[in-house]
């Protein structure tokens, strides 16, 4: 018996010591090429830091997918919204300036005016919810990249944080998605106007990731290095409530 | 007691220490995938085919449950509380346990052979006949189980399940991402769309927790405790390895011996190991 224990004892050592320094140069690695999301540490942040390391590697330039204009869904789910608060209605009579600000050059205001007059697109995409539902629909609007050019943003920025009128919402997304061409200030649905319960009149669509990503009421757009320095610092209001900061999944 | 049986040497493990772990860790993974799942499916207790489906299109069919989320019409007048926050990230998480382990166990079956020697139906047994005999045996009298292993009904049920089940289960729900499906769209199109791949999932969760429930009730009709201990320590006991080598056929018949203490099952444990 004790040879063979002597003997397991030191393979298990070594093969622990080389899990340990494994483990070890691959989070600082991880955390070289940001792959480690800002909620890594909550209770879940093992499964959360897999799934988005691996996105990362798989998915950074992948397009969402796209579907022909006969998909589009007769009938698009509209989660209830409450009534416009005072601040939507400030910022409707002002033409809704979209504050941008951070680690940009020329922080300032965007109206719904400035927008329309930069690169317009379209796609016809789906919204998913991470309940389980689903709606594919079109989407006009200026791809964020666009408003970041036009606002200078600094090489140094890794995430951009977005704000809501409902003070309760924000959220952020890394490089990866911001400058994603799909992701999209969107002032535009159907050939018409965002309507109000779909985020009008500008919402941020994040089609690589789920609906809840896609905050409606876009107020205000934050160029940062780190998110540590907003709100508990797990990178938007969903973790504060128990779901993940990143919703590719 | 048969001459060669020796107090001193160690007995052969009926399953290895890797099939034994990656089992429990399994287990573990799959309770957790199956518990979130089912807080995951409150949320919305509704399921479609095809792309797209939601609130206002027609469901395939829905599960007559309240939801915790009052925009679904489920007839209820109430609304269960929201679990979904934490439920994902432990879906997530536990999926994540389940495929490591998975690909542990997959590459140490290919690597030694488990697959091959003690999963794929024996020479003599690939035929429906044999397969319907192996199915009606507790039926006839007279019938007893094989002495030998898994017999051809538990090595189709089990391939098909870590073959077939399972990497349609890790399938479908990829094919739920919205970053995974923007890298591979034909992971989704392929099952006819999001909505599909959603009540496929939920449909392969139905067929696990009947393979579960048999597989739990054959256990514990085989003789529970010699079960586990095989499946947890690796080998039966002294008592029992003696009783099997007497006569592996009169030990099966005696189900009284269960009652006892340890049991004699008509599986041999060296095969299995």
């Amino acid at each position: 018996m004790s040879p063979l224990s002597r003997r397991k004892l030191i393979t298990g050592g070594v093969v622990a010591a080389a899990g340990l320094g494994g483990a070890a140069a691959a989070t600082r690695l991880a955390e070289r090429y940001g792959l480690i999301p800002p909620d890594s540490g909550v209770v879940w942040g093992a499964g959360e830091t897999l799934t988005y390391a691996a996105q990362r590697l798989l998915t950074t330039h992948a397009p969402a997918r796209q579907f022909p204009r006969s998909m589009i869904s007769k009938t698009p789910f509209m989660n209830e919204v409450a009534p416009p608060n005072a601040m939507y209605k400030t910022l409707q009579a002002e033409g809704w300036p979209l504050q941008v600000d951070g680690m940009v050059a020329h922080p300032g205001p965007f109206s719904l005016a400035d927008l329309h007059r930069l690169p317009i697109h379209n796609q016809i995409t789906e919204v998913a919810c991470e309940e389980g539902w689903s709606y594919v629909a079109e989407w006009i609007g200026t791809p964020l990249y666009e408003v970041l050019n036009v606002a200078g943003l600094l090489p140094q920025a890794r995430y951009i944080v977005y704000y809501s009128t409902d003070k309760n919402v924000w959220d952020s997304i890394d490089m990866a998605d911001a400058l994603h061409p799909q992701t999209l200030v969107t002032m535009g649905m159907n050939d018409g106007d965002l309507p109000l319960g779909f985020g009008g009149p500008v919402r941020l669509r994040v089609p690589r990731q789920l609906g809840y990503k896609s905050v409606k009421y876009l107020t205000r757009l934050t160029a940062t290095d780190d998110l540590k320095k907003f709100g508990k610092g797990l990178g938007s209001s969903s973790p504060e409530f128990g779901y993940a900061w990143y919703a590719g999944i | 007691m048969s001459p060669g049986s020796s107090q001193d040497q160690p007995e052969a493990p009926r399953h290895s220490a890797v099939l034994r772990i990656t089992h429990w860790i399994t287990v573990v993974a799959f309770l957790a995938l199956l518990v979130s799942g089912c807080e995951i499916v409150v949320s919305h207790p509704r399921f479609y085919w095809g792309e797209v489906g939601n609130d206002w299109t027609r469901a395939a069919f829905t599960l007559h449950i309240p939801a915790s989320r009052d925009m679904v019409p489920t007839g209820y007048g109430y609304t269960l509380q929201d679990q979904n926050g934490w439920s994902r990230y432990l879906h997530f998480e536990a999926a994540w346990l389940a495929v490591i382990t998975g690909a542990i166990y997959g590459i140490w079956g290919l690597w030694t052979g488990h697959f091959r020697r003690n999963l794929l139906p024996e020479k003599g047994t690939r035929s429906f006949g044999a397969v319907w005999r192996e199915f009606t045996k507790p039926f006839r009298r007279g019938a007893r189980g094989d002495a030998g292993s898994y017999n051809v009904l538990q090595r189709t049920t089990y391939l098909f399940v870590v073959f077939v089940v399972f990497p349609m289960m890790i399938w479908t729900g990829l094919a739920m991402s919205p970053a995974f499906t923007a890298a591979v769209p034909e992971s989704v199109i392929l099952l006819g769309g999001r909505q599909t791949a959603r009540t496929l999932h939920f449909l392969l969760t139905i067929f696990l927790v009947l393979f579960l429930v048999v597989h739990v009730t054959m256990v514990a009709t085989s003789g529970f405790r010699s079960r586990m201990r095989a499946m947890i320590l690796g080998r039966a006991s002294k008592r029992r390895k003696n009783a099997l080598e007497e006569s592996p056929a009169i030990a099966a018949r005696d189900i009284t011996r269960e009652v006892r203490g340890p049991v004699v099952s008509p599986m041999a444990e060296e095969k299995l190991s």
